[in-house]
């Protein structure tokens, strides 16, 4: 009985206090798992599903039987679901943390939304079933085009284009139409886009075969009317501005731009992509605004999975609605919903459509989530979204106005501008002190953009913060700062040093592309 | 409202804080004439449940494709999705992460991104492949604008057994961007299309879809000897991408970019969206892509790890001189098909692929027995196309009457076209039984 262990294992952390941190057999470090590629983890003869070989079958295939290995990798279902958790485990999330991404609004996504948009007859229905199977779906395409049009005080909606960029092309595709109908196409070649736009504004315009003209910023982070009206002409064919815009300020003289823009015979392209400033206090349809794109997965909360599927619907002006492009759903007199999906559908009800942006109806999956979103929030809710979104960014700016450097007078909307003013001397540069937040558990703003201001950070907390979580963020980013000023380089000098992986270099990356994995050479045979 | 937290003493503290008086003031640069004291004209904020009724009663309206027979393809097509995969896109991490931007954060979407990119060049055949487009479709008007870029040439000819709405798309950018564009007039199956004829010295490139609109599967060899004959690139469209688990891949054949619609594998079919558009190429092309692409590079610590990569061809960067204006793609529906991938491996997709081939070989065999019906195709994948001695349009009418969604009438996205009215284009997976093969060769009987 000499042997029996009669004290338990130990229980007090006195003898543990003298330990260090170092790198491990396995490289993990605690919760913090490495995985392998798929590829790496391949073990022939395994696999993840149970299908039975199909027998007494006419092969059909002729002489095109696929002959060979393909190179696909082969694991059980523990195996898999195992590699993906793991690899989740190295990505930061909204659910996890504040994601102060300016201009992206990175807000909560609603567990409903996803609910209802795996209910079987939104998920599991195809886009090519008799529509007399699909009319709940049609209702809801409608429904949905109702609440934009509502919103937006526009009379025109198309739902098929498939992410904001698509919705820009769209909207210009259908300015383009309206020239074409009355003749000007030919003159009018150039689209007036401020030099504080996304990238894909002058992309887009690019792609229609514009010539895209910049208009300068005045020293408010606006544009400079008086520039702007310089630059209108007989041979202009759009502006496209960003309202709010991308320095989260409300665009002041918008009224008078859009006069300008139409007495000039153009049309005004608004970026909707921060319509979540003042979404259901502020209709860009009472702005003379012709065309706007509406990102589902920023204003309206579908999540953005990494990187889509988002969904750009565009509302259209009186001057562009018949120009909206295939397909579209209109209701009967008798309750029923119709697809409208060819030129002589249009025809017969008395449109002109452009043309079609993309196969099938558009991001159904999001149409679902949006609309469970806007029920949910009702008239009432989306307002205080826009209140409380531009009551966050303002308590943002105004908390760190000393600490570091607001680049514009507030107040700003749902998104405060910093620039690198305060980092000046420090040796610290924006790159640094974003890469520092991760440390801290933070996602990065956005930086170095706009470009109209130097080392640009763009915060945008959204109105799903917490007062309690944003003050944290604010007591985080004056330490930073106080940091910087103070000298203290550690905290910046190739940080991150906590997270997954330090800084990766890109450059090396870009200079000898590897885009996807290669079986490792065979070994030389020893001769 | 349960999505905001701030509460009135939140609110009030904040607004002192700022210094104004009401969160009116933080709107004053609004203009007067677009200013609303009131609320828009939609109803107020609701609860769970009720949403949940409202939108219940809407998809309680639908035939859900998995509570009949169903044979309905085109483009977009039913396969069973393992459990897995719809429980771990759903994980926070995976579904509330941004673009990833910040790969030091972000090196699970990063991965993941690699991983796919990896298995779509392996099943199409080609070198590379980007991390998605948004859908079979825009990437294949992408790929004609990408065919102009390498050739600096200006004409496309698409083959007329394209997907008719794919072809839309194309027109449609080809239109607006001022590009040349021939479409040939539908080619049904067994008919031979003379599109060889049709490359010139100014022709960019040439489109062509296998399996076809039609079902009908193409050997690409001699028609990418001819293009490239002339300087011309092919362009092969695969929509079913299960396909290729089957049937030599376009990169075997000689194509130069290959665009899928990766649907298939790990998507539901949502009433046609989100979906994930595949695109590959040769290594010589990779810097005239569309769209993200991720790469391998190591970290400062000597570790692997990835980044997004070349994006000097993209619009973040070169703006109005970017290949492609697309930003946002279909990173979660990439994820959905990587991870129903990786469970399938080499094994499964092929034998995946075999199922369905045979559940529509023994289709296309019981409902050749029908009098009347005639199968068109000679080689077909799991879809193919009956001629029926009723205009279509009647028939997939009176099929879903009898509760058989039986497939598409062509004539539904071939408008006007005679000679296709009475085509109906039906797929086979491996969600029909034997039951439901029985039960629509019945139906069709019942309603000729």
């Amino acid at each position: 009985m000499s042997g029996m262990n009669r004290q338990g294992r130990p229980t007090s952390i006195a003898n543990t206090a003298h330990g260090g941190t170092h790198n491990t057999f396995t490289g993990n470090k605690a919760l913090e798992l490495e995985e392998a590629l798929l590829f790496e983890i391949d073990n022939p003869g395994a696999c993840g599903v149970d299908l039975d070989e199909p027998e007494g079958y006419t092969s059909r295939l002729g002489n095109l039987a696929r002959q060979g290995r393909i190179g696909l990798p082969s694991v059980s279902e523990p195996e898999v679901v195992r590699h993906f958790v793991r690899l989740s485990s190295k990505n930061y999330s909204i659910d996890a943390g504040l994601y102060p991404l300016g201009s992206c609004t990175m807000k909560h996504n609603p567990r409903l939304n996803e609910k209802m948009a795996r209910l079987p007859g939104f998920g599991d229905v195809h886009p090519l079933q008799p529509q007399k199977t699909v009319q709940g779906a049609l209702e809801l395409m409608y429904e949905l085009g109702h609440w934009l049009k509502e919103l937006t005080g526009m009379p025109g909606v198309t739902l098929s284009p498939k992410a904001g960029a698509h919705g820009e092309l769209c909207g210009m595709m259908a300015i383009r139409a309206a020239l074409i109908a009355r003749g000007e196409d030919e003159s009018r070649s150039r689209v007036l886009v401020p030099e504080s736009a996304h990238g894909t504004n002058p992309a887009t315009a690019a792609l229609l075969g514009y010539k895209v003209d910049a208009i300068p910023a005045n020293a408010e982070g606006r544009v400079d009317l008086e520039a702007f009206k310089a630059k209108l002409g007989p041979d202009v064919a759009a502006i496209m501005l960003t309202n709010p815009n991308t320095c989260g300020l409300f665009e002041r003289d918008i009224v008078e731009i859009a006069r300008a823009v139409h007495e000039a015979g153009a049309y005004f392209y608004c970026d909707g992509a921060n319509f979540n400033a003042i979404v259901g206090r502020v209709r860009p349809g009472d702005l003379g605004i012709d065309a706007m794109h509406i990102n589902l997965h920023k204003t309206f909360s579908t999540p953005h999975g990494g990187g889509g599927p988002g969904a750009g619907p565009v509302v259209f002006s009186e001057a562009l609605a018949p120009f909206a492009p295939l397909p579209y759903v209109v209701k009967e007199k008798d309750g029923s919903f119709r697809l409208v999906e060819s030129e002589a559908d249009a025809k017969a009800d008395g449109t002109t459509p452009f043309g079609r942006m993309t196969a099938f109806h558009g991001q159904m999956g999001m149409f679902t989530r949006a609309l469970s979103y806007m029920l949910s929030h009702g008239s009432d809710g989306l307002r205080q979204v826009a209140e409380d979104s531009v009551l966050n960014a303002n308590y943002v700016l105004a908390s760190l106005k000393d600490d570091l450097s607001p680049s514009f007078e507030g107040p700003c909307m749902h998104e405060a501008l910093f620039d690198d003013r305060f980092l000046k001397g420090t040796g610290v540069e924006t790159l640094d002190f974003a890469k520092a937040m991760i440390d801290e558990g933070y996602h990065p703003m956005t930086m170095y953009f706009p470009l109209v201001v130097h080392g640009a950070l763009l915060i945008e907390p959204t109105e799903t913060e917490s007062k309690q979580s944003v003050d944290l963020f604010i007591a985080t980013l004056k330490d930073l700062a106080r940091a910087a000023k103070s000298n203290d380089k550690a905290r910046f000098t190739g940080a991150p040093h906590m997270a997954p992986r330090r800084r990766l270099d890109e450059t090396a990356a870009a200079r000898k592309p590897v885009l996807k994995w290669s079986p490792p050479a065979p070994a030389q045979a020893a001769e | 409202m349960r999505y905001l937290p701030l509460t009135e003493t939140d609110r009030r503290e904040m607004l002192g804080v700022i210094g104004v008086k009401s969160v009116d003031d933080l709107f004053r640069d609004v203009p007067e004439s677009a200013w609303r004291d009131g609320l828009v004209d939609l109803p107020r904020r609701k609860g769970e449940l009720e949403v949940e009724r409202i939108l219940g009663r809407m998809a309680g309206k639908n035939v859900a494709a998995g509570s009949v027979p169903f044979f309905v393809g085109a483009g977009a097509y039913r396969h069973h999705v393992p459990a897995s995969v719809d429980h771990l896109i759903q994980r926070s991490e995976f579904l509330t992460s941004y673009t990833p931007y910040q790969p030091e954060i972000t090196q699970g979407t990063l991965q993941y991104l690699f991983e796919f990119q990896t298995m779509v060049a392996m099943i199409t055949g080609m070198d590379v492949a980007n991390a998605s487009m948004y859908d079979g479709s825009t990437g294949c008007g992408e790929a004609v604008l990408m065919a102009h870029r390498v050739t600096k040439r200006r004409k496309a000819v698409l083959s007329g057994s394209l997907h008719p709405q794919y072809a839309e798309v194309v027109k449609n950018l080809s239109d607006f961007a001022d590009y040349e564009l021939e479409i040939m007039p539908p080619a049904l199956p067994g008919k031979a299309e003379d599109i060889a004829s049709r490359i010139c010295d100014k022709t960019s490139c040439v489109v062509i879809q296998t399996p076809d609109f039609f079902g009908e599967l193409h050997d690409l060899r001699a028609i990418a000897e001819a293009a490239h004959a002339k300087g011309a690139l092919l362009i092969a469209v695969v929509p079913e991408i299960l396909s290729l688990g089957a049937v030599t891949p376009p990169g075997e054949m000689g194509a130069d970019i290959v665009v899928g619609e990766g649907q298939s594998i790990g998507n539901g079919l949502n009433f046609g969206g989100p979906y994930v558009g595949l695109f590959a190429t040769r290594e010589k092309y990779v810097r005239q892509m569309p769209g993200r692409l991720c790469g391998e590079t190591v970290d400062a610590d000597g570790n692997r790890g990835f980044v997004l990569t070349l994006s000097t061809r993209e619009q973040h960067i070169r703006r109005e001189k970017a290949t492609s204006n697309i930003c946002t793609n279909s990173g979660l529906c990439c994820l959905a098909f990587t991870i129903h991938m990786s469970l399938l491996g080499e094994e499964g997709y092929k034998r995946l692929a075999r199922i369905n081939h045979a559940a529509a070989s023994n289709l296309a065999d019981r409902l050749a027995k029908v009098p009347g019906v005639e199968i068109l195709n000679r080689n077909f994948f799991n879809e193919f196309t009956l001629r029926t001695p009723k205009p279509a349009v009647e028939v997939v009418d009176a099929l879903a009457d009898k509760g058989v969604i039986g497939g598409v009438r062509a004539s539904r996205l071939l408008p006007g076209v005679k000679e296709v009215e009475d085509l109906l284009i039906v797929a086979s997976t491996e969600i029909n039984t034997e039951e439901d093969r029985a039960a629509y060769e019945a139906a069709l009987r019942e309603v000729l």
